[in-house]
């Protein structure tokens, strides 16, 4: 893991992974690895505006099945549009990068890792997990909340766990999305422009 | 009208609007509660947001461009304008539909402010709004907000507080209490924003400010707005044994402010993208003065830093093939910040006024000097004798000084987040001082830069009924009329004019000046005209007093005021002697008044702001 020093890059998909937990259940930790591998791909549906985002499915096989819930598409087409006004962020996924060196992607990134950082800023009060410094010793009790903690690695014997602090975790504790008037088509998250 | 309940500054500024209050039952003495609204406005359109300031933009649609239900707000479907972030943003690109900087086409002595002239570039279809309707919709939009957020507590019922510059005119002080007339403001009250934001300090430091300033302090107060520079001088004085201060004078208009010098920056960059072959088109150059404003931050603030990237993305979709990237470096920022809008003079020097090349645009008066310090420099020079009249003052001046020596310093505005401006205008001031071997400004700190205008009115409405110290000082101006000297006229020359003291320095709000003995007549059914001066160093003259000679420094030309006697009971053309009368309305606005003889009657005298051709 690299996750002590993220690149530029990087830290857009940690931006991108942020985005989805809000969306989602809160399975944070789960979605950050989802993203990792395919977050451009799960960002495509927004063409198709009707059924997006399909919910986490939860493994948990616990006795009584859980109850699905749908995400509600509006708030994250809403949340896809300040991410393309404020760091166009559609259109840099979207671009085909393979053509481009490195020091012209880097100047691009600057775009939409400033634009980034000021929707979340804005529009969300993101603080981490555990406060503790990465790689600090931790000790977790018994009945220790694990969805804002997950363990890795010689999973074995009882709390209270003891370990090393591998990723601080993230945790959104306010969420402040502009309001919409009810007609507004939200599955535009950015208008095309015609200059006369 | 009930008691009310809060205390409501507004912060009504050239580029951004703010709006803060004071809770009476939650404060006591200097112990305040004190919050600033979240501005509900339009963001994006059909998109609602709350910010803490409402950008003082207006657009104006074409009636094609939105869907129906774009422009409504929470609490109304029907406009068909929008104020705030979505017209900053949305103007950005349209600005042929966009107004901005109304506050500095009010007070803009050329143009008619009552006329619809704004946008100023605009084609003739789109349907133009003049300067006072645009304040007046900035205004309505913050009542309206208020209101929304606050149903138990009416905003007609609170008490208000509107800031405006200090060097504003009594033509443009009248206009902006006009405007708030017209937006439902009732009651409402007038403070100079230097004065706001030295109340707002004095706020923040909990009652501590009197270990911080000592009876004999000159605080002046260095405001840098967006748009425009104002400059105030507050002196500490001693009066039955309490701490006063007392506002002893204002500077000139100076239309010149953090947006001027984020524009010179992407101006030096896009010569420099220009000389590498990239011509940026005038969207890319909007995009890279927001660039620039935080290329200059980063620069101001971090002292490591030797340049910072700049990326202009492009319009288009293709964000990496299409984007322009450049950089700004320290040199170029101290080229352009440091020597150009904060130069390090000496004490003597002036302001550069260069003759206006050929024909003069209708557009906005700004500074042709932009040097903040040498405005600074002849502000102080002119104010040498300011201390003169106020008691128990007059022997902290040392003899035989070119300008008169602050005590300490208090910063307002956003351009002084960076320490390296702060630093740069007290060294230079300190350099001034050390030369006549005075002992160095203090700085005051811990002033909220951004919002400490709209704080400081709310703070003021609450000290207003009594709880903390006021400032004191009145108008910062003498008022003068022009009238036609008995001297011989000489062929081929205007007849020379007297000026004659209508209203003299230091009027405290509420007060009347005394009738002076000269009468005029007025040709009754008929407009006259007066010329009007007015004088931000003449201390001394009293209502009556007659001036022949004058000095362009000591006396500038205002607007004209014009008195018309109505014709009733008299008949049209005939000439009635009356006096002229002034007084300081409560809100803060001078008002003139013509008084016939030997009646009870009084005529207001109005400021002619329809513009005049040579100015």
């Amino acid at each position: 893991m690299t996750d002590s020093n993220v690149s530029f890059l990087g830290r857009i998909s940690l931006a991108v992974g942020t985005f989805f937990s809000i969306l989602g259940d809160g399975e944070f930790a789960a979605r950050v690895q989802r993203l990792r591998s395919g977050a451009p791909a799960t960002a495509a549906p927004v063409a198709t505006p009707a059924p997006v985002a399909a919910p986490a499915p939860t493994p948990a096989p616990q006795p009584a099945a859980p109850t699905l819930k749908q995400a509600s598409p509006d708030a994250a087409l809403q949340l896809l549009g300040l991410l393309q006004r404020d760091a166009r962020f559609i259109d840099f996924v979207e671009e085909d990068v393979a053509g481009y060196s490195d020091a012209d992607i880097g100047a691009a990134a600057r775009v939409v890792h400033g634009g980034c950082r000021t929707v979340l800023r804005e529009h969300f009060t993101i603080r981490p997990v555990r406060e503790e410094a990465e790689g600090s010793r931790v000790t977790l009790p018994e009945g220790f909340d694990a969805t804002a903690v997950r363990l890795t690695g010689n999973v074995v014997g009882k709390a209270p766990f003891t370990g090393s602090l591998s990723h601080r975790g993230w945790r959104v504790e306010d969420v402040r999305l502009p309001k919409l008037a009810a007609s507004h088509d939200a599955s535009v998250i950015a208008a095309a422009e015609v200059e006369l | 009208m009930s008691e009310p309940r809060y205390s409501i500054g507004i912060d009504l500024g050239t580029t951004h609007c703010a709006l803060s209050y004071v809770d009476f039952a939650g404060s006591d003495g200097e112990k305040t509660t004190q919050d600033v609204l979240p501005i509900t406005q339009l963001t994006a359109p059909a998109t609602i947001d709350d910010l803490p300031l409402l950008p003082s933009f207006l657009y104006l649609p074409h009636p094609s461009e939105l869907a129906p239900f774009d422009l409504g707000l929470p609490w109304t479907g029907g406009r068909d304008f929008a104020v705030g972030e979505m017209a900053r943003s949305r103007g950005a690109g349209t600005p042929i539909r966009l107004v901005s900087s109304a506050k500095s086409w009010l007070c803009h002595p050329g143009v008619d402010r009552r006329a619809a002239i704004l946008p100023n570039d605009a084609p003739p279809e789109v349907t133009r709004v003049s300067p006072l309707e645009t304040s007046i919709r900035y205004l309505t939009h913050l009542r309206e907000a208020w209101d929304h957020g606050h149903p138990d507590a009416p905003f007609s019922e609170q008490e208000i507080t509107v800031t405006i510059p200090a060097s504003f005119d009594p033509a443009a002080r009248e206009l902006t209490a006009e405007a708030a007339q017209a937006a439902g403001y009732a009651g409402m009250t007038l403070l100079e924003e230097p004065q706001a934001a030295l109340y707002s300090w004095i706020q923040k430091t909990d009652g501590q400010w009197r270990k911080q300033v000592r009876v004999g302090d000159i605080i002046l107060v260095v405001d840098v707005g967006g748009g425009t520079t104002d400059l105030s001088l507050i002196a500490v004085i001693e009066r039955e044994g309490n701490l006063e201060l007392h506002r002893v004078a204002v500077g000139e208009h100076i239309l010149l402010g953090g947006d001027n010098m984020d524009l010179a920056l992407a101006h030096v960059v896009a010569r420099k993208l220009a000389a590498q072959g990239t011509q940026p088109d005038p969207w890319q150059l909007r995009a890279l003065t927001y660039a620039c404003r935080a290329a200059k931050e980063t620069l101001l603030t971090d002292a490591t830093a030797d340049a910072v990237p700049l990326v202009v993305p492009s319009r288009g979709a293709k964000l990496i093939g299409g984007s322009i990237r450049a950089e700004l470096t320290r040199d170029e920022l101290t080229q352009t910040i440091l020597q150009g809008f904060f130069p390090q003079v000496d004490s003597a020097a002036r302001p550069v006024s260069r003759a206006r090349a050929g024909l003069t645009q209708l557009g906005l008066p700004y500074a042709q000097d932009a040097a903040v310090t040498r405005h600074l420099a002849a502000f102080l020079g002119r104010q040498v004798a300011a201390l003169a009249e106020l008691e128990g003052l007059q022997s902290t001046q040392p003899e035989g000084t070119s300008f008169l020596h602050p005590t300490a310093m208090l910063f307002n505005g956003g351009v002084f987040k960076s320490p390296l401006l702060v630093e740069r205008i007290l060294q230079t001031l300190n350099g001034w001082l050390a030369a006549e071997g005075a002992a160095p400004a203090r700085l005051l700190e811990g002033a909220d830069l951004d919002l400490a205008v709209a704080r400081g009115a709310a703070y003021y409405g609450y000290v207003k009924r009594g709880q903390g110290v006021r400032i004191r000082g009145g108008i910062a101006r003498a008022f003068y009329i022009a009238v036609e000297s008995a001297m011989p006229a000489v062929p081929g020359l205007e007849p020379p004019i007297q000026a004659l003291c209508v209203a003299p320095f230091g009027m405290e709000e509420g007060t009347e000046a005394e009738l002076p003995t000269q009468e005029f007549g007025l040709v009754v059914g008929e407009p006259v005209h007066f010329r009007f001066f007015g004088s931000s160093v003449r201390r001394q003259d009293q209502v009556g007093t007659l001036l022949d000679y004058w000095s362009p420094e000591e006396l500038q030309e205002l607007d004209e005021i014009q008195a018309t006697l109505p014709p009733e009971g008299r008949s049209p053309g005939e000439i009635v002697a009356v006096k002229l009368h002034a007084r300081v309305t409560e809100a803060g606005t001078l008002e003139l008044e013509a008084i016939p003889r030997g009646t009870g009657e009084r005529w207001k005298v109005e400021f002619d702001v329809r513009g005049n051709a040579n100015a």
